[in-house]
């Protein structure tokens, strides 16, 4: 009975605040409306008796993906008035795309039923006095383990390439450039300079000595900070 | 699966899927948004992947929604990645005319 009154309540906030997050006018506000879905949503996970993945979930999202993008939308410079303006243009399409899905779902829900041998088909039974998490640990370690390291793989690709991404030289600061050095030979580096017999170095300059180098054409440093 | 019913949760998360594809239309300038409503669609398909686990006394479906979790945080992150790099570039994310790669 409380059950499903805190049951009714979670999913409550989560469906109203996930509303919120597509319909707010300001992303920050947005974003604190996906993390209070988010805490909801664990909250459903929690009733529905995954504790571990509910844990997960407040620190997946709410702890790193939020933050990130917390950390994006306070980063970026933009006039989020402006990126307001398809908001009628698409209002249509949407509601009709969203209303036949919402039908779509509502005809699969109402013509569904379990099969009679799913019981008989259960991959990883559920083991009684196990908490979940280990439970969880001794399928997910045993049996998918591959698919474990596979998700590891994914989250690898994902940091080198947002590495990749975003890394930028910045061009005031020093760095070893490789190829010119390899590619550096005498005859540019240095140059002779003949010096007659008696007469002293000081007037023709000295004696072998580097050149002086050419000054890097310094590219154009594209900052939009402030538009 | 205590008293709740699978068929709430199967409703709860049809609706949050809606609701996202919803928003992707409706936010199709600002792309963070549209980040957050996919954010929002997977959580749906999480909440259906836990909801059948429980109701079925099968672990696959919770070892399923932690592979779903892993691809969504992989995905917030180079999907920002991109924002960033794109307003670097451009100076707006005004995704809507984005056609670099047209010919």
């Amino acid at each position: 009975m409380i059950v499903d009154f805190f049951f009714y309540l979670f999913s409550a906030v989560l469906l109203v605040s996930s509303a919120l997050v597509v319909s707010s006018r300001n992303p920050v506000h947005s974003l604190l409306f996906l993390i209070l879905a988010f805490f909801n949503a664990a909250a459903l996970f929690l009733i529905a008796g995954a504790e571990f993945l509910a844990m997960i979930l407040v620190v997946v999202y709410v702890g790193a993906v939020a933050v990130l993008f917390l950390f994006v939308v306070m980063m970026l410079d933009i006039d989020f008035e402006e990126l307001r303006g398809g908001f009628q243009r698409y209002a249509g399409i949407g509601a009709a795309v969203g209303t036949g899905l919402l039908i779509e779902l509502a005809l699969a829900l109402g013509g569904w039923k379990l099969a009679p041998q799913a019981d008989q088909l259960r991959l990883s039974p559920t083991p009684v006095n196990v908490s979940n998490t280990e439970a969880l640990g001794r399928v997910l370690y045993t049996d998918y383990i591959f698919l474990f390291q596979a998700a590891g793989l994914v989250l690898l690709v994902a940091m080198i390439g947002a590495i990749v991404l975003t890394l930028r030289d910045r061009k005031t600061s020093k760095h070893q450039n490789i190829r010119t050095q390899t590619e550096r030979t005498v005859a540019e580096t240095l140059e002779i300079v003949s010096v007659s017999l008696g007469a002293g170095t000081t007037a023709s300059g000295g004696f072998l000595r580097p050149k002086e180098p050419e000054p890097e054409p310094v590219e154009e440093v594209h900052d939009h900070a402030h538009h | 699966m205590t008293s709740v019913s699978l068929d709430h949760y199967l409703v709860v998360s049809g609706i949050l899927l809606v609701i996202g594809v919803f928003g992707i239309f409706i936010n199709r300038k600002n792309v963070i948004i549209m980040l957050m409503a996919i954010e929002l669609i997977l959580l749906a398909v999480n909440i259906n992947l836990v909801a059948f686990s429980s109701v079925l006394n099968d672990l696959t479906g919770q070892v399923m929604a932690m592979l779903v979790l892993t691809v969504a945080a992989a995905e917030a992150a180079i999907g920002l990645a991109i924002v960033l790099v794109y307003f670097r570039n451009r100076g707006s994310i005004q995704v809507e005319d984005v056609n670099l790669m047209k010919g």
